[in-house]
């Protein structure tokens, strides 16, 4: 399908369907495969090239949109692996109330043992006839305390090297066991959890992939994420410049000469990145992936946390102040709707969700530029048999 | 469309450039060459200019050119970066070129004769002068039309038969025979510059302004980013494949972990320079107007092309201090560059006024 079919397609779509209902548009345009095109046709795509998204979007301008915020996990992490790894009637399930957004995601990966080390996670999932019984504990959980659904690792075998004993799961949030309690981060709020799973019952038509393949499986999720993260391009001037660079104009009594050349540095750098990230996406489109993709969250986090430090001392006086330590659970992260401080503390936890910039240093320099790996003196060894 | 990606045509020209300075211009030779007393490479240039035609990329067919655009003298930019070559490309094919092409003058047919590769010219101003605040200053235009004054600091003037001189207000083309051209010692060695003096040197008037002069800065320094790309790539690469090679403490350096994260940030540098220098060659080749795009390709290049080439030298230990290893022709080149056609400072500052980020 080429772009002009898709574009009369979603108009076609746009005139036929009312719009006054939320849910049942968006669930009709899952239908329509309007939702990503680029999945297989019955699941919300048409099996079209991925870059042609953007005229279906521009088509459906003004029409309900999801909320990215709520659904990044669901959009960005899981449905990307339920498309790998899931059995048809795992994707036939799982992926419409997950665009639509009727169904909330989150992931339990992280536990207070494995971080940067995820390989190392502890939560066991022991097999029970046709069932999975897991227990464990999972952190820093975002978006927990409104999941219907989670994806999962969980360790099946402790008998081998660490990246072999595991297994991918899709975790049902409302089953008994389940529990989230929040954590306060720096910003007052709690975006994220803690999560126990005792004795938490899972019908095997819950695993994603192969027993003991959890691994390769997880792999797909933290590609994605990074690419979820790091991958918007946006307009020029736009996004987090933006915000510093609107106080600036508005605010003439702030501004002082070392200020402004910090500013200037950072807007250059800002545009680069930016100009880089267009550049992937065209290398995308044209079916040449480039290993830029890697390095776009690194650029996106240090520049994210230098323009809100900016922003803040900018501020002066105002930037003293904070509008709102109020312990609460939060929809999502709200960069726009939040002042300074906010975005100056929340922008700290960019440089170490998805992966912390070591982490991405690593990988870069390992996978893209071919420098010798960190030793692994863990590789061969049993997990049970680990030091911790 | 724009793009920031290379075409098919720009990667076969990349290659055929790349071929000729694998065979004409290894480092080995080029060091030899800037120790002698031609440290242009002229013979090169002959194969590159006449045979390969790059000295016409910009001049319409025409008048005998390529009538090709700015993103394909970007792509030539960046190998002659990466090799350091020793040829007048940039003086000669983009500066001079593109004041002549907005000249309303062009007596003799030097257009052609510059896309033929038969002449090379040089626009003459220091080569560390800015697009934003130019001003002649230093030449006159007598009333017998002679013109007299120096410019110093003037890239590629030694190799050239034309000099295109702003004086009073216009802009005039001098024969390099009317003219004194004494080359002094240069921190780019690749780059020689030179001092031109004129004793009311008979001249014929081609522009009555300095907006071609301009025009011609701008478009230097848009393309010079991809130069500037081009010498943080042979670093890159090469610093790389050094940090492979070199073992202490029984490894490779390269599998500390100090070294392979500064290495992570320069690549993220040079992907970002490569991205602005497209950005600046794709809109200097469009209808838009390219200075916004120009000023923030030159504001990053040229301090990353400073930095990685430092870096590269301090990964290399004492071997890269050495005046055999030929690192330091890109050091050289790297740090004239950064102060050539207007500094970093200068683009970030045009980048605030054309942003509206008002000081
Ligand atoms: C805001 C936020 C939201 C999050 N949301 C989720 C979520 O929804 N689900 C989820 O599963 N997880 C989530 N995380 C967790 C996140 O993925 C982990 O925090 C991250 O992977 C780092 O693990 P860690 O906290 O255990 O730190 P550690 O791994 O202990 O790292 C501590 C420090 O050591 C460094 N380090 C570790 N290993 C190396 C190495 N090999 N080389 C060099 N340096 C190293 C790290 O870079 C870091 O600076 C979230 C985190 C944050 C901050």
């Amino acid at each position: 399908m080429n772009e002009d079919e898709i574009r009369a397609r979603a108009r076609a779509f746009r005139e036929a369907t009312p719009a006054s209902d939320r849910l049942a548009f968006l669930r009709a345009r899952f239908d329509a495969g309007l939702a990503w095109v680029h999945f297989p046709e019955g699941l919300g795509g048409l099996g079209a090239p991925r870059e042609l998204q953007l005229a279906v979007e521009q088509e459906l301008e003004g029409t309900p949109q999801l909320d990215p915020g709520l659904q990044a996990i669901g959009l960005g992490m899981a449905a990307p692996t339920i498309l790998a790894f899931g059995t048809e009637e795992q994707k036939k399930r799982f992926l419409r109330p997950l665009w639509t957004g009727e169904e909330i995601w989150c992931q339990l990966f992280s536990e207070p043992g494995a971080g940067s080390d995820l390989a190392t996670l502890a939560t066991r999932a022991v097999r029970d006839g046709d069932e999975w019984v897991v227990d464990g504990q999972k952190v820093w959980t975002s978006g927990a305390h409104h999941a219907r659904w989670a994806i999962l690792v969980a360790r099946t075998d402790p008998d081998v090297p660490k990246h072999r004993g595991l297994t991918y799961f899709v975790c049902d949030m409302h089953a008994p066991g389940v529990e989230a309690r929040p954590l306060r981060q720096i910003t007052g709020e709690a975006e994220f959890n803690e999560v126990f799973l005792t004795g938490v019952r899972l019908p095997d038509d819950l695993r994603l992939g192969a027993v003991g393949d959890g691994w390769r499986v997880a792999q797909t999720t933290l590609m994605n994420e990074r690419v979820a993260i790091g991958g918007n391009a946006g307009r020029r001037g736009g996004g987090m410049i933006g915000m510093v660079a609107q106080t600036w104009r508005e605010r003439p009594e702030l501004r002082t000469p070392d200020l402004h050349q910090r500013l200037l540095r950072l807007w250059v750098e800002a545009e680069v990145t930016r100009l880089a990230g267009v550049r992937l996406r065209e290398q995308l489109a044209a079916g040449q992936p480039g290993p830029e993709g890697s390095g776009m969250k690194l650029a996106f986090a240090s520049l994210n946390q230098a323009l809100t430090g900016l922003e803040v001392e900018l501020r002066r006086e105002e930037g003293l102040g904070y509008d709102d330590w109020t312990f609460r659970r939060s929809e999502s992260v709200d960069f726009a709707g939040r002042d300074a401080g906010y975005r100056y503390l929340r922008a700290k936890g960019n440089s170490i969700e998805g992966g912390t910039s070591e982490i991405l240093r690593n990988i870069i320099s390992e996978r893209v530029l071919g420098l010798p790996s960190e030793p692994r003196v863990d590789k061969d060894i049993p997990w049970k048999d680990l030091p911790r | 469309m724009t793009s920031l990606l290379y075409s098919e045509v720009e990667e076969e020209l990349r290659a055929a450039v790349r071929g000729v300075l694998a065979d004409k211009s290894s480092p080995a030779s080029v060091l030899a060459r800037v120790e002698s007393d031609a440290p242009y490479d002229m013979g090169l240039w002959k194969t590159l200019a006449a045979d390969m035609g790059v000295a016409g990329l910009l001049i319409p067919e025409s008048r005998g050119g390529a009538g090709a655009s700015a993103r394909e003298v970007a792509v030539v930019l960046e190998e002659l970066g990466r090799s350091v070559a020793p040829v007048p490309f940039l003086t000669s094919a983009v500066l001079a070129t593109t004041a002549l092409l907005a000249a309303p003058e062009d007596p003799g047919d030097l257009l052609s004769r510059l896309a033929s590769g038969d002449l090379t010219a040089a626009l003459a101003v220091p080569f560390s002068a800015s697009p934003y605040g130019f001003r002649d200053e230093t030449v006159t235009a007598g009333a017998d039309g002679t013109l007299s004054g120096r410019v110093t600091a003037v890239a590629g003037a030694a190799v050239a038969d034309v000099l295109l001189v702003p004086a009073s207000g216009a802009l005039y083309a001098v024969e390099a025979g009317h003219a004194t051209v004494e080359t002094v010692p240069s921190l780019d060695l690749t780059r020689p510059i030179a001092t031109v003096t004129l004793w009311s040197a008979p001249a014929v008037r081609i522009a009555s302004d300095l907006s071609g002069v301009r025009r011609a800065l701008l478009t230097g320094a848009g393309l010079l980013a991809s130069e500037q790309l081009g010498v943080a790539k042979w670093c890159l690469d090469t610093t790389l494949a050094y940090l492979k090679e070199r073992h202490q403490f029984a490894r490779p350096i390269g599998s500390f972990q100090a070294i392979k994260h500064r290495m992570a940030d320069l690549w993220l540098d040079v992907v970002r320079a490569r991205a602005a220098a497209r950005g600046a060659a794709d809109a200097l080749a469009g209808e838009e107007d390219p200075s916004l795009a120009v000023a923030v390709a030159q504001a990053w290049c040229g301090d990353v092309a400073v930095h990685v080439a430092e870096e590269a030298l301090q990964l290399h230990g004492g071997i890269g201090m050495t005046w055999e290893h030929p690192l330091h022709l890109f050091l050289k080149r790297a740090k004239a560059a950064q102060l050539a056609l207007g500094t970093p400072g200068d683009h970030r500052q045009q980048v605030g006024v054309l942003a509206d980020l008002p000081a």
